[in-house]
């Protein structure tokens, strides 16, 4: 079911300070697959997501894309090797249409000398890319502050992969979302998941959720890795249990 | 599974444009500068009804003089509440730009030479002002409310207090203000160009951007920081350039001229035209027609013999009815339903 791994993370160790955020995380990700990455508040998921998005650099450990070495030392950097990430609600600007959110800075000019914006190009190419993803909303002139959560994920979504994203980073997607606008996000995801050129990590709190839509979870305690999994193969009940082993061993420790 | 569409996002709450003319009229209605147009035709309608002399060349002439200025300041403003900073000094540099001009002048330089002198000194403000908000973290508010007194000192310093004439010939004063509806035609000119930066440009796009959501602005790249510095710069230098076309017109300049009143005229030009003091949205062409409504209110009642102290109250009325309906609207094209 899954391609080659696209993304994998070798031993990285996160130091803000005295503090270790992540402590020896390794991790990988293959394309046509979900991982999930499950953990508590202050469990160094978000720290991982930022070294993976080039925000953060990691004090030490080694970062692969397609098996090659690579230094992400910056957003854009790492957006040129075709990752990139999605936040839920920091995505989109409210007082713009969906389709100049959808060319957010990648907007497209009419030729010289005036270098106006193409309007009528981005709406078209916003029509096409929400078309090739299956996401149906009634207009792309819509203000996006309009839309429902879901619809607006969707479109934050929608422009990661319009913009080649290989990678995918998917931050809490459905927290905060009802059954109808979650489904709505899920469906997407696994249109993605089944095109297979993409890799998807999402990070997330709720177990049920997440073991359902992913193929792997990997589940994140005091900034180490403490169980990993493929999705079918453990439960809700498992991993609360895992987590609360750990807890009282930490208490006790 | 990969042909599937989502149709559970073709929710029925969220409408798309209207076909026909009620649809269109609708979807004019719903526009930010919409109650402010509709507004202004009843009071023009209102004041040549009350008063003969209202549409007069002569009545014009003095209309449009006095909206020109707030309307430029307006679109500097404009910009800089996009992207949710102000700018309170702007009246100032008002006042400076013409002293800065006849200086230049008198030590030797021609009069465009120290046109652009003035101009660029005036950029220069919006680059110090700039550079405290944006990278020492004053908030510009507070920023240009020191730049206000600082500039007002330098102003009256360079001065000594005394109004100066200004320079140039015939065809360039007349250009340049003196011609009654010149000050007008530079400010509709400058709104047309306004407007497109804001509507048709990357620059407008990332300004919207910056004031409506910095963060998602910063991840897709944009550099909020340069957007920021340049509105900064653009709103000091349109003031200046205010101040100049004013001075051409009068003659001469006071250093007390413009100062906090033109500025909040010009503020007050954007709020009303439709343009949020929280940011994120505005209109250039909207602060065009609340520039207008103003200027129709000032001079309606001026023919009326109603007096200035009556008129601060009706502009301070009409600045909180455009807001409370501005408010009100834009709730209800949240809601979609009108």
């Amino acid at each position: 079911m899954s391609g080659a791994v696209a993304l994998r993370a070798e031993r990285i160790v996160k130091k803000f300070g005295n503090v270790t955020a992540l402590d020896g995380v390794s991790m990988h990700v293959a394309r046509g697959e979900m991982l999930g990455i499950l953990g508590d508040n202050g469990a160094g998921k978000s720290t991982l997501m930022k070294i993976l998005t080039g925000y953060h650099q990691p004090s030490s450990g080694q970062v692969y894309v397609d098996g090659a070495p690579v230094a992400l030392d910056s957003v854009d950097r790492a957006r040129g090797f075709g990752i990139e990430c999605v936040y839920q609600d920091l995505a989109l600007v409210n007082g713009l249409s969906i389709y100049h959110n959808l060319f957010l800075n990648r907007e497209i000019l009419r030729p010289w000398p005036f270098r106006l914006l193409d309007h009528k190009e981005m709406r078209r190419r916003a029509i096409a890319a929400l078309e090739d993803i299956g996401v149906h909303i009634p207009s792309v002139d819509l203000e996006v502050g309009r839309l429902s959560g879901g619809q607006r994920q969707a479109i934050a979504v929608a422009r990661a992969v319009a913009s080649n994203a290989r990678i995918l980073l998917l931050d809490e997607p459905l927290a905060a979302m009802g059954a109808r606008e979650a489904g709505l996000i899920i469906d997407l995801i696994e249109r993605l998941k089944a095109r297979g050129d993409i890799a998807i990590v999402m990070i997330a709190h709720n177990y049920a959720q997440t073991l359902e839509i992913c193929d792997r979870i990997m589940l994140m305690q005091h900034g180490e890795v403490t169980y990993e999994s493929a999705a079918a193969e453990t439960s809700p009940a498992e991993l609360l249990e895992i987590v609360r082993r750990e807890y009282r061993a930490a208490r006790a420790g | 599974m990969a042909t599937k569409t989502t149709e559970a996002a073709r929710g029925p709450d969220v409408p798309g444009p209207r076909a026909g003319l009620p649809g269109r009229i609708h979807d004019f209605l719903l526009r930010p500068e919409a109650s402010v147009i509709v507004v202004a035709i009843v009071l023009v309608i209102y004041f040549q009804f009350a008063n003969a002399n209202f549409l007069t060349d002569a009545n014009l002439q003095t209309l449009s003089q006095f909206i020109a200025a707030p309307v430029i300041i307006a679109c500097g403003e404009i910009m800089l509440l996009i992207c949710r900073e102000i700018d309170l000094s702007v009246g100032q540099v008002f006042a400076l730009a013409p002293f800065v001009m006849e200086k230049t002048h008198d030590v030797g330089l021609p009069v465009i030479a120290s046109m652009i002198a003035a101009l660029a000194v005036c950029a220069g403000i919006g680059w110090i002002i700039g550079f405290i908000t944006i990278r020492l973290k004053v908030p510009s508010f507070i920023t240009t409310l020191g730049m206000l007194f600082l500039i007002t000192g330098i102003t009256l310093t360079i001065s000594r207090g005394f109004p100066a004439d200004t320079p140039g010939g015939p065809l360039l004063t007349n250009l340049m203000g003196n011609w009654g509806y010149a000050e007008f035609c530079w400010a509709l000119g400058l709104v047309a160009v306004m407007h497109i930066v804001l509507r048709h440009t990357r620059w407008g796009l990332h300004t919207i951007s910056t004031g409506g959501n910095a963060v998602a602005a910063a991840e897709a790249g944009i550099n909020i920081d340069r957007i920021r510095m340049g509105n900064f710069i653009l709103t000091s230098t349109l003031g200046g350039f205010a101040g100049l076309l004013e001075a051409f017109r009068i003659g001469s300049t006071d250093p007390l001229a413009g100062g906090s009143n033109i500025m909040f005229l010009g503020v007050a030009s954007g709020v009303i035209g439709g343009t949020a003091i929280a940011g994120g949205t505005g209109t250039i062409v909207g602060g065009l027609v609340g520039g207008i409504v103003l200027g129709v209110l000032q001079d309606g009642f001026t023919l009326q013999g109603i007096n200035a102290f009556t008129f601060d109250i009706i502009i301070g009325a009409a600045i909180l009815l455009a807001m409370v309906a501005n408010i009100h609207l834009a709730r209800l094209r949240g809601a979609g339903t009108a």
